[in-house]
């Protein structure tokens, strides 16, 4: 390209840099699906990520040519910013760290570098220095897309499992005629206690009952707060016409509750579900008794 | 509630029409509707006292199911009923409150305490018709708590 030497001088380094990409981007690529990211994720055919990597070349000389190379939020980005995150996603599932995705970005740099410098054999040293350090500026600016990318793809999982753990945890079980239950288990905070009283409260209507049992057996701990909630779940049951009765409070509980002055005196209360159901059972009248020869009469 | 802003016409809202008080034998059945204004609360509450002072009812159903709004005032109202019903000798049950107005009133801090609730306006029936000891709410069995 010996029209394009004479005229680099009065050019950008980055706008160099970008028509070296561009001219280069076969070649690039190439070089690129035998680098550790791309061999890894691309298993099935090289030329995929022959493909993967000539996007992301492509990418990187939009962001040099609007000469954007320090912006992580360049446009250029956002064309490849799907296929980084697929990539960085898999990685991550492999079982690679945000370390190890972030070396394996920078092991892309050496390859580009080393082309660039047989690009410009005969130019002048501070030229060849200027471009070989925005290309270094251009690729630090890919791995902080594609750690970022990694971070929110990160951040998703933990969002959604959280509101898969609120749906899985709110399970309202129908024990009888008109008598429902919500085993709690696990740390109440205050998302989980809203989505119980609303799921409680629904179901009250639902199934047209009038005991609600809390049963806080698989609750490790409890606090004022997870008081209050429990409190105000109990308030909430009542205004409607049911009846909310806490079961499962083990000693330790009971003690950390006395303790901490919390008054559970609105709150009826049984030491077990059992114990709950047999008190509903026997306020709407129905009685549990053993039949003839068979085992222990159970209240 | 629009009722809490002076209407332009100086009176009660034009457009607040009371809210008629059924009578069932001895007790008294009203059902609020969903858009009820401030001032109508409060007609009501005189209107309910009127007709149990007159009629001598036993009872009033206060039916909530087609409220799906509530604020504080309205909650206050509810309370102030049961107080003035039961001085003059009738019980106040609130019927079909929905959850999400069951949430409000409690996040409000209005518990309520004082007011018998029942989950439809027939269980309500059921639960005044019981002439004998009122149910056992919760408090009754305190001494069995933990």
């Amino acid at each position: 390209m010996p029209e394009q030497d004479t005229a680099a001088h009065r050019r950008t380094p980055a706008q160099e840099v970008a028509d070296f990409l561009r001219g280069r981007q076969e070649q690039i690529a190439q070089r690129w699906a035998d680098a550790a990211l791309f061999r890894t994720v691309f298993t099935h055919s090289r030329d995929e990520a022959v493909e993967a990597g000539r996007a992301v070349v492509d990418a990187l000389a939009a962001v040099a040519g609007a000469d954007t190379v320090e912006d992580a939020e360049s446009g250029g980005f956002h064309i490849v910013r799907d296929q980084l995150a697929r990539t960085a996603a898999a990685r991550a599932r492999a079982g690679a760290s945000i370390t190890d995705i972030s070396r394996e970005v920078d092991a892309l740099r050496p390859p580009v570098t080393e082309l660039l410098l047989a690009e410009f054999p005969d130019a002048p040293a501070e030229h060849v220095r200027e471009c070989a350090t925005t290309l270094t500026v251009l690729m630090g600016t890919l791995r902080l897309v594609v750690l970022e990318t990694a971070l929110s793809e990160g951040e998703d999982v933990i969002h959604r499992q959280r509101l898969q753990l609120l749906e899985v945890a709110t399970p309202v079980i129908k024990l009888w005629e008109g008598i429902v239950a919500v085993p709690l288990i696990g740390t109440l905070d205050s998302a989980r206690s809203q989505v119980v009283m609303e799921t409680l409260l629904d179901s009250i209507v639902e199934q047209h009952a009038r005991f609600a049992i809390l049963d806080i057996t698989g609750v490790p701990t409890v606090d004022s707060l997870v008081a209050q909630h429990l409190m105000k779940t109990v308030a909430a049951a009542r205004l409607m016409g049911a009846e909310c009765i806490v079961s499962g409070i083990r000693p330790a509980i009971a003690q950390t509750i006395v303790h901490l002055g919390i008054d559970l005196s609105s709150v009826l209360t049984r030491a077990s579900l059992a114990d709950a159901l047999a008190y509903a059972l026997g306020q709407q009248g129905a009685d549990i008794v053993a039949r003839e020869g068979a085992g222990s009469e159970h209240r | 509630m629009s009722g809490a802003f002076p209407s332009p016409y100086g009176g009660p809202s034009p457009y607040a029409t009371p809210v008629p008080v059924l009578r069932l034998g001895d007790v008294l059945l009203v059902t609020l509707p969903g858009d009820l204004h401030d001032g109508t609360a409060e007609q009501l509450q005189q209107d309910i006292s009127d007709t149990v002072a007159r009629s001598g009812a036993t009872g009033v159903v206060i039916d909530l199911s087609g409220v799906e709004i509530v604020d504080s005032f309205l909650g206050r109202v509810l309370g102030d009923i049961a107080a003035q019903t039961s001085l003059l000798a009738a019980r106040t049950v609130v019927a079909g409150m929905r959850p999400a107005v069951a949430i409000t009133l409690v996040e409000l801090g209005l518990t309520l305490p004082g007011l018998r609730t029942a989950l439809t306006t027939e269980d309500a029936m059921r639960l005044l018709g019981d002439q004998g000891p009122t149910l056992p709410r919760p408090g009754d069995s305190r001494q069995e708590r933990v």
